[in-house]
């Protein structure tokens, strides 16, 4: 029970905001995956996050942030006409990701500006606590 | 033998001795206001979790309760572990965070404004800031008192 817990609570959100910006990587990056290892193409990744107490002791209301699971998104996939396209199935159609580039976008300005936040709580508790420190002096 | 200085020392513990008293109410200040800072933080670092209410204390109305001295409520017997305590023992002095009360309600349930909680851990911040320098001054007043030169 002391300022010193708002480092973990705002590192939670920072682990869990920086893996939110991970996963958008990944799906910006294999916008335009045709394939994959298991031979179909890339499916886009969305993150959830969940509240959790960062220990027994915190009391109430006082929660950090977790990545509860990583899932597909279930948006359906992109069909496009290419049928020059080895991938291209006998109608001629490719399946595209699911990606949506401007909702990654806006996900990836979402999740820095969160991490910013957090940075600056943690900024602050630091000199709270070095003032707190410096008590007396 | 109590006339040592140990002793003196000691028996200022037993009870709450005039020091004691001179910082009871900046502690127990600056206790509610690290448990609010707590509590905005958490507030902050879930601003994007679906579902997520975000928490505040009434400061005001907890200062009064701390100053009661109300810490909990009825304590009941427990013959049995797995029985239910009957005390509220959640947040600290048995101070209850509230839900906020939510400006503009977002399409995932989440009822964190990035806005609002900004401007309350400022002020928070700022609060707990201008306590420690309330102490700082007790301190000094206190210690200049207890000095003979």
């Amino acid at each position: 029970m002391s300022l010193s817990s708002i480092f973990e609570i705002a590192g939670s959100a920072m682990t869990a905001q920086s893996m939110r910006l991970n996963v958008v990587a990944s799906n910006m990056a294999n916008a335009d995956s045709v394939t994959s290892s298991n031979g179909k193409a890339y499916v886009a990744k969305q993150v959830v996050f969940e509240a959790k107490p960062i220990s027994a002791e915190t009391p109430k209301g006082v929660s950090g942030v977790v990545v509860q699971k990583v899932i597909d998104d279930p948006a359906p996939m992109k069909l496009v006409y290419d049928p020059a396209s080895p991938y291209a199935d006998p109608k001629g159609y490719v399946t595209m990701p699911n990606v949506n580039v401007v909702e990654e976008m806006t996900n990836m300005i979402s999740a820095s500006r969160s991490y910013q936040a957090n940075v600056e709580v943690m900024n602050t508790t630091k000199a709270l606590i070095q003032r707190t420190i410096a008590l007396g002096s | 033998m109590l006339n040592t200085p140990c002793h003196l020392f000691l028996l200022g513990f037993g009870s709450m001795n005039s020091i004691d008293k001179a910082f009871a109410f900046q502690e127990k200040a600056l206790a509610l206001r690290t448990y609010r800072q707590q509590l905005i933080s958490s507030n902050i670092a879930n601003a994007d979790t679906p579902h997520y209410n975000a928490v505040d204390i009434d400061f005001a109305d907890s200062m009064k309760k701390a100053l009661a001295g109300i810490t909990s409520g009825l304590e009941l017997n427990k013959t049995n572990e797995r029985h239910l305590s009957g005390a509220d023992t959640s947040g600290i002095n048995g101070v209850k965070p509230l839900y906020r009360t939510v400006v503009q309600p977002s399409i995932d349930g989440n009822t964190v404004d990035n806005n609002i909680e900004q401007g309350q851990f400022a002020e928070n911040s700022l609060n707990y800031m201008s306590t420690l320098t309330f102490i700082n001054g007790t301190i000094q007043g206190d210690g200049y008192a207890l000095r003979s030169n």
